[in-house]
């Protein structure tokens, strides 16, 4: 208990030290962006996860609030109003997205994600007159907040960073509460829960909700780290990447998605600059993951640091032993 | 006049291709309860494959067909070769297999981008189709009406093969029971590897013989696996008939679609997709929710 507090106090000063350890305005960038990738990757994971329910189309939705803040701001709204707007389109489309892809679960639900995934990507990239179509939304400014313009790369680290730990607190939450149980309960033994009297579709239904605020909060914040939205953040490839996160780090822990997020951006960010296969590479670790750790680094290296602190702790016994 | 009618040939054509794309993707997934992702994958590299041989390479060029029916094989090959080695080691962990073949077609897809490069590649229309074909005042490509009549040849074939055979009746049983086809002695697993060779195939023959309409270019992949997925949501899966209803259904909307309302023409395809999933969920010609 007390190593976990520990370490806990220390990942928290890190994380607030960033700026003043990390080499450059770059990196600091960097750490931004996994914060707000962790984000989207903890929204994804409260269905592949804790829902069992895993959905290729979340890019979809991410890009439908990255494309609605940016549409509100180039009509003129200011940045709180294009915000709340934003939130507001991506919680109904979530809701729609759900209302359908809900009417199965396993396999088919992958199937409807990705379908509604991939509709939503023809949409930015056909739909020319609202999106701009392959040349992209451009955002003119960063907002301003209590006075600090978020233009400041520390600024907007800092505002990232309050966002992501409040994503975390809202997930612990989330994940001790009743609802969370019950969701847990549903991705076990879906029947059993109806015969208790659970209302399956519904808990699983207020989970997509979940998902889908996290998503949109971290595209909201993406969508003003890069101030440009093109059809590419919602292709399939992104909706992967946001999976393989989860995957990778470990689906089912609040930590994993985390780990996960700052993986794959990491080696996407070292790797782009001296190859241009990310996407080959991309695929290679996702089939390297899915065969060889299908639990996930997390727990992975759990229970490997488990099994041999066991073993230590056996032979070291066994000397104690005359 | 003639434009609608016209616009109803390509919607054919297209639904034809559409239909050798899908009936593999329905039937890998109606006994291995996978979708395929790779699919769209097989389709575009075979029309690279088969477009190279067409073109030629160090002087060695072949005939259309024979160059087709090269990529056939040889994509039919590499299925085979992913199923063997890479979606036996999980057997029945679904997730982990659609998650493999994810990995796959990002892996494919940048392959392909390596060594066929980023332009576009336009595929020749093979000489003796070339021209069109007089019917009274109606004058329609020759080598659109070849598309549906492989099409539909194809069908035949495959309903025979399903229907008739013996091969086809195991295939049929996995696709309904395969605990069940097990204990009667079928050995699914064999069928695992025939089913995809034979999808990656259908897949690798619609994208060379589509690449004269299509053209063959990088994101191919992309473009024609929600298609795939749309079909087989509106037919059902592991059904022949729902395929080849679904695919003609999709012809026509994403063709009347792209003509009409350019830039909502993949939102029209969300339409009778809602309408399936919302009043049949298992599809047309579906026995069971996926």
């Amino acid at each position: 208990m007390t190593t976990r507090f520990l370490a806990l106090v220390i990942a928290f000063a890190a994380l607030v030290t960033v700026p003043y350890w990390m080499p450059g305005i770059y990196y600091v960038n960097v750490s931004s962006q996994i914060l707000f990738y962790a984000i989207f990757a903890l929204g994804l994971n409260v269905l592949v996860g804790y829902a069992g329910l895993v959905s290729l189309g979340h890019a979809g939705l991410f890009g439908v609030t990255a494309y609605a803040t940016g549409y509100m701001l180039q009509l003129g709204f200011g940045h709180p109003m294009a915000i709340l707007i934003a939130l507001v389109v991506s919680l109904i489309s979530m809701a729609i997205f759900a209302a359908l892809s809900l009417r199965s679960s396993g396999i088919g639900f992958i199937m409807i994600t990705l379908a509604l995934g991939e509709i939503l990507w023809g949409l930015a990239y056909r739909w020319i007159s609202l999106t701009g179509g392959d040349n992209g939304l451009s955002l003119k400014t960063r907002p301003e907040l209590f006075g600090y313009s978020l233009s400041d790369v520390n600024t907007f680290y800092y505002a990232t960073l309050t966002i992501f730990l409040l994503s975390v607190s809202a997930m612990i939450v989330f994940v001790r509460s009743p609802l969370g149980a019950a969701l847990m309960g549903t991705r076990d033994q879906p029947r059993r829960m109806n015969a208790l009297g659970y209302h399956v579709w519904a808990i699983r239904f207020c989970a997509c909700l979940f998902s889908g605020l996290l998503t949109s909060v971290s595209a909201i914040l993406f969508v003003y780290y890069t101030q440009f939205i093109s059809p590419q953040t919602l292709a399939l490839t992104a909706s992967a990447e946001v999976l393989l996160m989860v995957i990778s780090g470990g689906a089912g822990t609040l930590l994993g998605p985390i780990v996960g997020a700052g993986l794959v951006v990491a080696v996407k960010t070292v790797v782009s600059g001296f190859i241009e296969r990310w996407n080959f590479l991309l695929g290679a670790i996702f089939v390297a993951i899915v065969i060889l750790m299908p639990e996930g680094l997390v727990p992975g290296t759990a229970r490997l640091w488990r099994r041999a602190w066991r073993k230590r702790a056996v032979t070291g016994g066994a000397e104690a032993k005359p | 006049m003639n434009f609608w009618l016209v616009l109803a040939v390509n919607s054919i054509t297209f639904g034809g291709l559409l239909f050798l794309l899908s009936a593999g993707f329905s039937l890998i997934f109606g006994l291995m309860r996978i979708p395929n992702l790779t699919h769209g994958s097989l389709f575009m590299l075979g029309a690279y494959v088969g477009v190279t041989f067409v073109i030629g390479i160090h002087g060695f060029q072949l005939n259309f067909w024979l160059a087709a029916i090269l990529a056939t094989l040889s994509v039919a090959a590499l299925g085979a070769l992913a199923e063997r080695l890479l979606l036996r080691r999980m057997p029945g962990d679904q997730l982990a297999q659609v998650l493999v073949t994810l990995g796959l077609s990002f892996m494919a897809a940048d392959l392909c981008l390596m060594v066929w490069g980023g332009d576009p590649i336009s595929v020749p229309t093979p000489p003796e189709l070339e021209g069109f074909a007089r019917f009274g005042v109606l004058v329609f490509p020759a080598y659109r009406l070849a598309i549906i009549v492989i099409a539909i040849l194809f069908a035949v074939a495959l309903w025979l093969l399903l229907d008739r055979t013996r091969l086809g009746a195991m295939i049929r049983a996995g696709v309904d029971d395969p605990d069940m086809a097990r204990v009667v002695g079928i050995r699914v697993s064999q069928l695992f590897t025939i089913v995809f060779a034979l999808g990656a195939g259908l897949a690798a023959f619609a994208g060379i013989i589509g690449g004269p309409i299509l053209s063959v270019y990088p994101g191919l992949d992309q473009d024609m696996l929600p298609l795939a997925l749309v079909v087989v949501i509106l037919g059902g899966t592991g059904s022949l008939l729902g395929s080849f209803v679904g695919s003609i259904i999709v012809g026509f909307i994403y063709n009347f679609g792209q003509a009409l309302l350019p830039e909502l023409a993949y939102f029209v395809l969300f339409l009778p997709m809602l309408l399936v999933l919302l009043l049949r969920p298992q599809g047309l010609f579906g026995r069971h929710v996926p």
